[in-house]
């Protein structure tokens, strides 16, 4: 079966996936990259000291998916909301920036990709890669996750009739749960 | 596992002076449960991060599971800043609060 990581001679792992997987994987990622929005460069002042300085956002985001990618700090406590504001505002352009660069990771290894004798393409991760890839797989499993709404009461998204319109999402959900697994089994 | 198990034992010595002191009362961070976070990867997440021995990581991991939280470290408010501000970088549902 095509489409699961196994540990890589020399250290690292890698994946081979048919044509089409692998660039479900490519475009989910950029999705992924696209709604975490633009890095300091693409919007931000040139000034590298202002970048430097610049303050991140206050707010949690508006969008469910980033919400979860992005959760306040504050649990509970009297001033939890202006703690959780002020912790965001200094640390949640960092966890951005850390999450554009898991995903951009896993972009550049699959372009990186060298084609078997089948021509399929065999995606090679060394150690560092290895753990930002499990990063960017959980992070797209959070974005998908949240999108479908799942829950651990229900599990009907597993039995959805082929014409639902949520099916091709719940496949690929499944299938980077898995992906994430064997990763993470040749890392232990 | 690249990090050995070993649970650092935090002090206040951080605390400004002039800070109402309440040594007995640390913060805490706690990992809340969700239903999309692989149970092996949130092992996993605990030993490398925390440096937790694997059953110490999977009993926190069925704590979280199960009762839906659990306190994962203790110590002083940036301490705990600095740890759910890893939890949310490997995606994992964290808050700090004042301990009870």
């Amino acid at each position: 079966m095509t489409g699961l990581f196994k540990r890589a001679h020399g250290g690292g792992a890698q994946l081979t996936l048919d044509p089409v997987e692998a660039s479900i994987l490519r475009s989910l990622m950029v999705q992924m990259l696209e709604l975490i929005g633009p890095g300091p460069g693409e919007d931000a002042p040139e000034d590298p000291l202002a970048a430097l300085f610049a303050e991140g956002p206050t707010k949690p985001p508006a969008d469910p998916a980033l919400a979860r990618l992005f959760p306040d700090a504050y649990g509970e406590g009297p001033e939890a909301a202006e703690h959780s504001s002020e912790f965001r505002r200094y640390t949640e352009n960092d966890l951005r920036a850390r999450k554009r660069d898991d995903a951009f990771a896993v972009v550049r290894a699959i372009d990186a990709a060298e084609e078997d004798r089948k021509g399929r393409p065999v995606v090679r991760l060394d150690a560092e890669g290895c753990r930002r890839a499990l990063g960017a797989l959980n992070d797209l499993r959070l974005t998908l996750g949240t999108r479908l709404d799942v829950s651990e009461d229900d599990d009907s998204l597993y039995a959805l009739p082929d014409e639902d319109p949520r099916k091709p999402m719940v496949m690929a959900y499944l299938w980077l749960g898995g992906l994430q697994e064997s990763l993470l089994e040749t890392m232990v | 596992m690249s990090v050995a198990p070993v649970e650092i034992e935090r002090t206040e010595s951080e605390s400004a002076p002039f800070q109402v002191p309440d040594p007995d009362v640390p913060w805490v961070t706690i990992v809340h449960n969700d239903p999309v976070n692989l149970m092996s990867y949130v092992v996993y997440v605990f030993q490398t991060y925390f440096g937790y021995p694997k059953e110490k990581a999977r009993q926190l991991m069925l704590d979280v599971h199960h009762k839906g939280r659990a306190t994962v470290s203790s110590g002083t408010r940036e301490e705990m800043e600095r740890d759910v501000q890893a939890m949310h970088g490997f995606g994992l549902w964290a808050t700090l609060q004042h301990d009870k």
